[in-house]
């Protein structure tokens, strides 16, 4: 499989621009507006939300905390209190809904650092460089977890570029930027995809956590693929797609079931064909695009 | 049977692949391991100037239930808590405070144990007397200006715990030989390690320092009881009838002791 340079030409030609980047753009707004929340307290002055993505408190009522980060703390021997327990059963049970890695897509701060990294990596058409399995982030988690249960010490949270950086741009950034430019030029120049597709643990805890998601993409119209690779392209997590675009012949259903898949939807925007779309995840039922001389032919 | 053969070297050929990318993966992540390891251990030494929120669990306890969010800086009215950055001595993201910079002002509902969601600022501690952030310590015994015999007095004049956990203990001053000295004698079982004294201090390094109170308490043996308070509880002294044995004196007394009898 060849990256192509500019995926996503067809798209912008048969759907125009904002179709064509329709839910990058949601997710770039969502992105910014997840940060800016917690940025209009020290820059502005205005306090909706105090704290920072490991455990927040919005308007004084919803508290939110990071279940890996309280996962960690079980595991260093020391049990939360009852808010950040309630913080993050709330987050727990979001995630479990609309898909854990949901939270890497549209709200890790470090996702637009290491797209970044890749739209630059396809532009000077890099090689992919040193490709660990995919599984290596469940191995980092499950090591993550053994260090903080030896150590007593949150262990990831010594090294973690995501939430250094949002710490960071809240508090004083410190050497922090160092961490983020360092995932930047690794994404960049060692590994294609490697710190958010096959080393981080936050994510392979997310993945887990949208197990069972409900909130899926489908590829409800494969018939009408016509092997163009862009959606393979531009996904972090290009193996999801196999099995739901791929797999009709081998019985697998057109929802993309794997939970590697972050919910980015940038295959939507891709797609020239609107082969794609969000569905739930029990919705099987393939559809067909609106009769064209060139469907008909391929059904 | 060549199929059944290709068959069976697939089935061993794929689990030696699965065997072997397990390996490499547990290995990759034991080196990662390691290395983090090592850090959380080198995370544990704390600078002595750098001094928790009041309620904060003992530190090897706060470092696994602390999740650096970084409420309870938020909710600090006088900015005294900062979150440490990446680069400085303390475990990344956890809260300091550096009393010489901005000392603690014993707010009396504790904003920043109100907003700690963990509990890793204790959430029974009520008071904020009985917090136990640190200890005074009077360290510069050759840089005080009272121990000097001059009447500063700046430490505890502004100690929020004025005459219980800094008193002003009255000594002559050997150097003149007429005058006093009036000592400033921290009281641990009252200093709650807020730092105002050290922040108040008019030298140029402070002679009076809030330290981790682990680093800076003596601590008795467990098994020492002290006479005159077991005396005191009992009523009568603990060994009764002391056999007053006959001093045993010099047979030719110096003569300015000749007159000397016991």
């Amino acid at each position: 499989m060849t990256a192509k340079a500019h995926p996503g030409r067809d798209a912008l030609q048969a759907k125009g621009w904002l179709a064509a980047y329709k839910w990058l753009l949601l997710r770039r707004a969502s992105q910014l507006g997840f940060l800016g929340l917690f940025l209009l307290g020290p820059w502005a002055g205005i306090w909706i939300v105090e704290g920072t993505l490991i455990s927040s408190d919005t308007l004084d009522i919803l508290p939110l905390s990071d279940p890996y980060a309280l996962l960690q703390s079980l595991a260093a021997g020391q049990v939360p209190a009852l808010t950040a327990v309630l913080g993050g059963a709330i987050v727990l049970a979001v995630y479990a809904l609309i898909g854990g890695r949901v939270y890497c897509a549209w709200v890790c701060p470090i996702n637009p650092v290491t797209d970044a990294a890749h739209w630059l990596r396809s532009r000077l058409a890099l090689p992919k460089g040193w490709q660990p399995k995919r599984a290596t982030r469940y191995w980092v988690l499950v090591m993550t977890l053994l260090v903080s249960a030896l150590t007593g010490v949150l262990a990831w949270e010594l090294v973690n570029p995501i939430t250094m950086l949002h710490r960071g741009l809240l508090f004083g950034l410190g050497f922090a930027w160092t961490v983020v430019a360092a995932v930047f030029l690794f994404d960049l120049v060692v590994s294609r995809q490697g710190w958010c597709g096959h080393l981080c643990p936050v994510g392979a805890f997310y993945g887990l956590v949208g197990r069972f998601s409900l909130l899926r993409v489908k590829a409800a119209r494969r018939r009408d693929c016509d092997d163009c690779m862009d959606c393979f392209a531009v996904c972090p997590e290009p193996q999801v797609i196999t099995p739901a675009l791929k797999g009709a012949a081998q019985g697998f259903g057109p929802v993309i079931l794997l939970p590697d898949c972050t919910n980015c939807g940038r295959c939507i925007d891709v797609c020239s064909r609107d082969v794609f779309r969000f569905a739930a995840r029990f919705s099987q039922a393939e559809e067909t695009a609106p009769a064209t001389e060139e469907s008909k032919a391929a059904a | 049977m060549s199929r059944v053969l290709d068959k069976l070297t697939e089935k061993v050929t794929s689990r030696r692949r699965f065997l072997a990318d397990a390996l490499r993966g547990a290995c990759g992540a034991g080196v990662a391991g390691l290395l983090l390891g090592l850090l959380a251990t080198q995370g544990r030494a704390r600078p002595a100037e750098a001094l928790r929120p009041p309620g904060a669990l003992p530190e090897p306890d706060f470092l696994g239930a602390c999740v650096r969010c970084g409420l309870c800086v938020r909710d600090c009215p006088y900015d005294t808590l900062r979150l440490a950055e990446l680069g400085e001595a303390v475990t990344l993201g956890t809260p300091y405070f550096v009393a010489r910079e901005v000392p603690c002002e014993m707010c009396e509902d504790i904003p920043c144990r109100a907003a700690c969601p963990t509990g890793a600022l204790d959430p029974e501690l009520e008071t904020i007397e009985d917090a136990r952030m640190g200890v005074a310590v009077l360290v510069g015994q050759e840089t005080c200006l009272n121990l000097l015999g001059l009447r500063c007095d700046v430490c505890y004049r502004v100690c929020p715990l004025i005459d219980e956990a800094i008193t002003l203990e009255r000594e002559h001053n050997e150097r003149t030989g007429a005058h006093a000295r009036f000592v400033p004698t921290v009281h641990s079982d009252a200093c709650t390690g807020c730092g105002k004294c050290e922040k108040a201090c008019v030298l140029e390094a402070a002679a009076i320092k809030v330290l981790p109170r682990d680093l800076a308490l003596g601590e008795l043996g467990h098994h020492y009881r002290l006479g005159w308070e077991e005396k005191e509880k009992r009523g009568e002294s603990l060994v009764p009838d002391i056999i007053d044995l006959p001093d045993r004196l010099p047979e030719h007394l110096p003569e300015h002791l000749q007159e000397w009898k016991p």
